[in-house]
């Protein structure tokens, strides 16, 4: 047994390694052990219990992404304009034709999915009509989504092929391979273990990145983010840390969401219709429409890209006619007076009921903090509205956000620039990812997640099934691990005792202190909420060389326990994210997505020009940091 | 919004592995073992994501929503059952209202993930398509 001054080593080798328990990490799982022949191994590792793990970990009350009788190409147009047209249509049109599967295996799994009214009984595998709540979302009563996904991927791996609360800190190259991946070093959270583990293929996929800015509550309330606090970007980070190709890391997301809870409002405004206003009750989305004009074709399609329906949201709030409210009460009036026309006062008084419950049970079920915020200050949304917010930036590649690794793309769409082999391998030989990890897409959410995973998944097998001869040599001897992984235990050991309390001590910085000066960094040089995410060149400059004293006092971070020691790894990756935005937005010499960030400098859009991808890459010995354009192509045709 | 511990609820788990420590995703329930009680270690980092609260078995883990943002007095909590969760919500009001919603139309714990499907072709490695994609995907 290891102690926190000397952790066991333990080695474990298999075929393939999936990093993260997360939707994307369930998928691939799945997928992998089905083609995987007999004998290869596949071990998936989560810092977490995969039950109730990654971003879905409350439920969710929609599947944002199932296709129906939809065509994909319309889903990748749509995908495109709602990112200001940098996406690689490869990816998304690819997801679009793969991902209805993943939800037919939900429903068969046990998740309820709400039907039309007749086709109750009836599985969507077998024509059975969900209720939409927009033209790609459909309604679910999702508060076990995460266990019932989890449980599938569990019995399809094998209890033994799977490790919870162990946390992947760093990856390893192959000692005789150029740009190979050969494994991954972990710390236990519960026993003094480092793990090493040495795999042919990884696929790496903890989800995306909150925490980066310095979020909007001040005490208890910095926990409550929208994306949850434990996504902290170690996929971008560490792949980051081994040479892969990163893309579109100026793209941040900068949800509005019922303000303080941060409930998702998809549902209220595209299933309940409601309408959002100003302090004086106008409706500015109709009142600044003339804005969306500056941003062609993006604010002119019939529904407005995400960052340009902020842009106007914010207009009116820099001009003081804030607050910003969601008319939860006037739509669910709306609704019942409908019911009450429909069948009657009596009979209304049924369907009204059950009005009410669905309006509870999109937060219970989803986002549950909000509720509290609900009850708190007893708004019952049929009486009352509710304010709404731009929150705090986040960074991301499933959601509304777009940013992550550039990976291959399939064999029978990708151009010859966008396919090297596997599909969904980075530019890092061996090392796949999915889900939030990949970038230039977005929109993919919990079942495009999956079905992204799916793909990665048998991707691997392929690979492994290729490479049989390859034996992983990691660079690093087992004992250079260890002292890599521990080195926030040895600053804490090497300099206790100097003062009478552990709380201040010159010769470390504490994990929540290094997290406080990155998101202090972060909010006020590259454009979070204290800026009203305006941003110029020069705070850029200057927050990229704050960023570099920072990651030289991250090699001070002390960590007294095991849990210090999770956090200390995961703000040493959050910072690497920071870093990232920061030379990208400095690189990208437009404004792409305004309503998310604005760069004084250059606000306004640069068709000519910018119209492409920004790609960065960071070499593995010297840690020098490269960005650079890749030219975007569109596959499918956009002016339809 | 951290979640706290009843102490006069927890019993510890009875010296098994906590359950609520178990299932945390950020790893900030944990046990204390001078009281043999668990407890919230770090609430400014609590997503109140409620994993604890549907999991502990003596019921005995709530949620405050956090005191710099939302007035005291307003309570939310869900009784798990098999296949529904029943919601219980209070305002500060007094006002009360529940709510019950399905979970899952199959038991936990009785998933067969691949039954009734396909073995994967090999054959098809190189195709788009999962292994239980019936005949050939589409293309731009
Ligand atoms: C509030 C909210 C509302 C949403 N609403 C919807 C919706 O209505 N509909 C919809 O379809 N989608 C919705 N989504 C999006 C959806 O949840 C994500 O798109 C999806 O979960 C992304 O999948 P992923 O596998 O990439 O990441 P995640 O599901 O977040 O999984 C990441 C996994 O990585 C693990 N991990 C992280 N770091 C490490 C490490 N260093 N080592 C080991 N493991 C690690 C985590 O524990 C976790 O298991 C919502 C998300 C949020 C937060
Ligand atoms: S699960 Fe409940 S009873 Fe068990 S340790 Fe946690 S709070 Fe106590
Ligand atoms: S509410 Fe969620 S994040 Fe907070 S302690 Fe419980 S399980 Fe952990």
């Amino acid at each position: 047994m290891g102690n926190l001054a000397n952790p066991e080593i333990v080695q474990i080798d298999t075929d393939i390694l999936i990093i993260g328990g997360g939707m994307a990490a369930c998928g691939a799982a799945y997928e992998a052990r089905a083609w995987a022949p007999e004998g290869m191994r596949i071990l998936l590792v989560d810092k977490a219990a995969l039950a109730r793990s990654g971003a879905v970990a409350m439920g969710l009350s929609a599947i944002n992404v199932y296709l129906g009788d939809e065509d994909p190409a319309d889903y990748a147009r749509m995908v495109a304009n709602d990112l200001m047209g940098i996406t690689r249509d490869d990816l998304t049109y690819d997801l679009g034709r793969h991902v209805d599967d993943s939800v037919h295996l939900f429903e068969e799994w046990g998740l309820p999915i709400w039907k039309q009214p007749g086709d109750e009984g009836k599985s969507l595998r077998e024509g059975g009509q969900p209720v939409r709540s927009g033209r790609w979302q459909i309604m679910i009563h999702g508060e076990s989504y995460k266990p019932i996904v989890a449980e599938a991927a569990r019995k399809a791996l094998g209890e033994e092929n799977i490790q919870e609360h162990v946390q992947i800190v760093k990856l390893l190259l192959d000692a005789n391979h150029d740009n190979r991946i050969c494994g991954a070093i972990g710390l236990s959270a519960r026993t003094h273990t480092v793990f090493v583990y040495t795999a042919k293929a990884v696929l790496l996929a903890a989800g995306g990145a909150s925490n980066i800015f310095r979020p909007r509550a001040l005490g208890e309330g910095t926990g409550r983010t929208w994306y949850p606090p434990w996504s902290a970007g170690s996929t971008y980070a560490m792949a980051a840390e081994v040479g892969a190709e990163l893309t579109m890391m100026e793209n941040r997301f900068v949800p509005t969401r019922f303000k303080d809870g941060y409930g998702p409002v998809g549902a209220w405004f595209l299933h309940y219709q409601a309408k959002a206003t100003n302090c004086r009750g106008n409706l500015y989305m109709t009142t600044n429409q003339h804005l969306l004009d500056d941003y062609p074709p993006y604010g002119q399609s019939e529904v407005p890209a995400t960052c340009l329906r902020n842009h106007l949201m914010l207009h009116e709030m820099r001009d003081g006619r804030g607050p910003i409210y969601i008319r939860t009460d006037t739509a669910l009036q709306a609704r019942a007076r409908l019911h009450e026309e429909q069948v009657g006062q009596q009979r209304a008084q049924a369907l009204n009921a059950e009005l009410e419950a669905h309006a509870w049970e999109d937060f219970l079920g989803m986002c549950t903090p909000q509720a509290g915020v609900w009850a708190g200050e007893n708004i019952e949304p049929e009486k009352s509205p509710s304010e709404l917010m731009p929150t705090e930036p986040y960074l991301l590649g499933s959601h509304a956000g777009c940013c992550g690794l550039w990976v291959s793309g399939p064999a029978d769409i990708a151009p010859p620039e966008w396919q090297w082999g596997y599909r969904s391998m980075t530019t890092v030989e061996g090392l796949f990812s999915a889900g939030d990890g990949v970038g230039a897409s977005g929109h993919k959410f919990s079942s495009g997640s999956h079905a992204e995973g799916r793909i990665a998944g048998k991707a691997m097998v392929k690979y492994c099934l290729d490479h049989a001869d390859f034996t992983p040599t990691p660079q690093q001897s087992p004992a250079q691990c260890v002292d890599a992984v521990y080195a926030p235990v040895r600053v804490y050991l090497e300099n206790k005792g100097y003062a009478t309390s552990d709380a201040v001590n010159p010769h470390w910085i504490r994990p929540d202190m290094l997290l406080k000066r990155l998101q202090k960094i972060m909010d006020e040089y590259v454009g979070g909420v204290s800026t009203q995410y305006c941003v110029n060149d020069q705070m850029m400059r200057t927050a990229i060389d704050k960023l570099q004293l920072l990651k030289e006092d991250a090699r001070r971070v002390r960590a007294k326990d095991l849990h210090e020691l999770m956090r200390a790894w995961e703000t040493t990756h959050r910072i690497l994210v920071g870093e990232a935005h920061a030379r990208h937005m400095l690189y990208r010499k437009e404004t792409r997505y305004p309503g998310f960030y604005y760069n004084m400098d250059h606000n306004f859009i640069d068709e000519h020009n910018w119209k492409c991808f920004v790609n960065s890459k960071i070499d593995p010995t010297t840690g020098e940091w490269r960005c650079f354009q890749k030219a975007h192509q569109d596959l499918i045709p956009k002016s339809l | 919004m951290p979640s706290y511990v009843l102490s006069d609820r927890c019993d510890g788990c009875q010296g098994r592995e906590p359950v609520c420590a178990q299932i945390c995703p950020s790893d900030i329930m944990t046990l204390d073992p001078e009281h043999n009680r668990a407890f919230n270690r770090e609430p400014d980092a609590c997503w109140e994501c409620y994993s604890c609260v549907k999991s502990c078995p003596q019921q005995a883990v709530e949620v405050s929503a956090c005191a710099d943002v939302v007035p005291l007095g307003g309570r939310v909590f869900p009784q798990c059952d098999e296949d529904s969760v029943t919601w219980s919500v209070q305002l500060r009001n007094g006002v009360n209202k529940q709510f019950t919603y399905p979970t899952r139309t199959i038991a936990e714990g009785a998933i067969a993930p691949y039954a009734g499907k396909p073995q994967a072709d090999l054959s098809k490695i190189d195709q788009a398509g999962f292994f239980t994609t019936v005949g050939k995907l589409p293309t731009p």
